[in-house]
C-alpha cells in the first residue's frame, strides 16, 4: 500500500533550479535512500517532503491527499532530523527533550524522554548541559528527538554526522525496528547504513541547469519517467 | 495552552541561564534617560516637563535592544525550522516568544520606571498612570517587534534593521503613552489614552502573531 507519494517536484533555491519532475513512492516500513553529489538536493528534498519549502511545481501525497491541503496534520505524522542538533547548551539534555514531548503532548514526559536517551544509549547523560556534549552525543540527543511521540515517517538529514560506529549500527537498528512498526524512512547519508533493502533516490538524474530552464525547453533537459530512476537494490549496494 | 506554557517555560528557563538580557535592557533605560539631564541642564521644572516623554522613548530604544534575540538563537541552532515542524501552531510559539520577551524586557522596565520618574522630578500624580500605561504599552512594543525580529532573520546587521522596521510602528504607543502621563500631570481624564493603548494592544495581539509567523516561515524555508 503506498502511502507517502511526491510527483513531478521542481525545486528552486535561489537563483538555481535544484531538481525537477522528481517522484518518488514510499509505503509503510520503507526506507528511501536518497544520494547525489554535494548540492544535489537532498536536503531540498527533505525539507520539501517536510513542508518547511514550498516546491514550485509538483504535489506530495499522503495517503492520496495532497499534504499542503493539511499541513497541521503532516507535522503531527512526521518527525524531521535537520543538519542542525537543536540542543540548547545551557540545557540539560533531558531539559532540551522537554519542550519536544510536551509540543508533542506526551502525557508521561519522564518515562517517555528516559526512554528515548535509553535507546540512543545517553540515558546517563541526561544531567548533562548541552555545552559540555561532544558532537556526537548532541547529534544523538537530537536523534532521541525523533524517538519523542507517535510518528509514521521520518525524515532524516545526514544523521550519522558526528556518530562513531558503534551509534550508527544503533540507528539503523532503530530505523529497522521504526520500519517494523510500519514507519516510512526517508534519508540522505555519506556513510553505509546497515540497512535493508531500502530504496535508492539519486537525485542526480533529475539535475538541470538553470540557463535551460529559463531558456523554456526543460522538457528536452530532465527525465520524462521520474520514478522510474528509483531503484531498489541488495543490502550490499547502498554505499556513500 | 499546554504548548504556550511549553514554549514560556523554555525560554524563561533559557533567559534566566543567559542571564544578562534583562540586566541589560534596564542598565540602559537608566543609563539613557540619565543623559537628559546633563543634555537639556539640571532645571527641575524642565526634566518635569520632559520627564514622561523621556521615559518612553528610553524604554522604547531599551524594549529594542533584546529584539533581535527574540528568535535568532533558535534560528542559528536550527531549533526554529523544528518549532515550524511542531504539531502547535507557530502562532501559538510566537506568543510564547513574545509573552518571553515582555517578561524580562518590559516587566523590568516598568519596575524601573518610577525610580527614573523620581529622579526627573515628575509629579507623583503620574506615577500610577505612568505604570498602567506601561502595563498596556510594552505588551505591545514586544508584539510589534517580534514582527521586526522574524522579518529579520537571515539578515547581516539584523540589530539596525529591526530598529528600522520597528521604531516607525512603535509611535502610536509612544504619543498615546506619554500623552496619558502628560494628561495626569494636567489633571485631565486619561481615559482616551489608555482605550486607544488597550486598541493598539488588541489589534497587535491579533495581528502580529500572524505576521511573525508568516514571516519566521519564510525564513526556515
Amino acid at each position: 500500500m503506498t502511502v507517502f507519494t511526491g510527483s513531478d517536484l521542481t525545486c528552486r533555491r535561489g537563483e538555481r533550479m535544484v531538481f525537477a519532475r522528481l517522484a518518488f513512492t514510499a509505503g509503510p516500513g520503507d526506507a528511501i535512500m536518497l544520494r547525489g553529489r554535494n548540492g544535489a538536493g537532498k536536503s531540498s528534498l527533505l525539507r520539501v517532503m517536510a513542508g518547511l519549502l514550498a516546491p514550485l511545481h509538483g504535489q506530495i501525497f499522503w495517503q492520496g491527499e495532497d499534504i499542503a491541503d493539511d499541513m497541521a496534520a503532516h507535522r503531527a505524522r512526521l518527525q524531521y532530523l535537520g543538519h542542525q542538533d537543536a540542543v540548547k547548551p545551557v540545557l540539560t539534555v533531558w531539559d532540551n527533550l522537554r519542550l519536544w514531548a510536551e509540543l508533542r503532548g506526551i502525557r508521561d514526559v519522564d518515562s517517555e524522554i528516559d526512554r528515548a536517551l535509553d535507546a540512543l544509549g545517553i540515558l546517563h547523560l541526561a544531567n548533562t548541559t548541552g555545552r559540555f556534549l561532544s558532537s556526537g552525543q548532541k547529534r544523538r540527543t537530537a536523534l532521541a528527538r525523533i524517538l519523542i511521540g507517535p510518528a509514521q515517517l521520518w525524515l532524516l538529514d545526514e544523521p550519522t554526522v558526528g556518530l562513531d560506529r558503534e551509534s550508527s549500527a544503533g540507528l539503523a537498528g532503530l530505523i529497522e525496528k521504526f520500519r517494523g512498526d510500519g514507519g516510512t524512512v526517508i534519508y540522505s547519508t555519506h556513510i553505509d547504513l546497515d540497512i535493508t533493502g531500502p530504496k535508492l533516490l539519486d537525485l542526480d538524474e533529475f539535475a538541470i541547469p538553470m540557463m535551460e530552464w529559463l531558456a523554456g525547453a526543460p522538457d528536452d533537459v530532465v527525465p520524462e519517467e521520474g520514478p522510474q530512476a528509483i531503484e531498489t537494490p541488495d543490502k550490499e549496494g547502498v554505499s556513500a | 495552552m499546554n504548548a504556550f506554557m511549553a514554549i514560556l517555560r523554555r525560554d524563561m528557563r533559557l533567559a534566566l541561564r543567559q542571564g544578562a538580557d534583562s540586566v541589560m535592557v534596564v542598565a540602559f533605560f537608566i543609563v539613557t534617560t540619565t543623559l537628559f539631564p546633563f543634555g537639556v541642564g539640571p532645571e527641575a521644572n524642565i526634566l518635569a516637563r520632559i520627564a514622561s516623554g523621556v521615559i518612553w522613548v528610553s524604554a522604547l530604544l531599551a524594549a529594542m535592544l533584546s529584539l533581535e534575540r527574540v528568535f535568532q538563537t533558535d534560528y542559528e541552532d536550527g531549533t526554529l525550522e523544528l518549532l515550524t515542524l511542531s504539531p502547535v501552531p507557530l502562532e501559538l510559539v510566537v506568543l510564547g516568544k513574545v509573552a518571553t520577551h515582555w517578561l524580562t524586557t518590559g516587566l523590568p522596565l516598568i519596575v524601573a520606571a518610577p525610580l527614573m520618574a523620581v529622579m526627573l522630578n515628575m509629579s507623583t500624580d503620574g506615577f500610577g498612570v505612568l505604570i498602567v500605561a506601561m502595563l498596556i504599552g510594552t505588551p505591545t512594543l514586544s508584539l510589534i517587534g517580534a514582527i521586526g525580529a522574524a522579518l529579520i532573520l537571515g539578515a547581516r546587521r539584523g540589530g539596525v534593521l529591526v530598529s528600522l522596521l520597528v521604531l516607525p510602528l512603535y509611535i502610536p504607543v509612544l504619543i498615546f503613552g506619554a500623552g496619558a502621563v502628560e494628561a495626569a500631570l494636567l489633571g485631565m481624564p486619561v481615559q482616551a489614552h489608555l482605550q486607544i493603548m488597550g486598541a493598539i494592544l488588541l489589534l497587535s495581539l491579533a495581528l502580529a502573531p500572524f505576521a511573525a509567523a508568516h514571516a519566521v516561515r519564510q525564513a526556515v524555508e
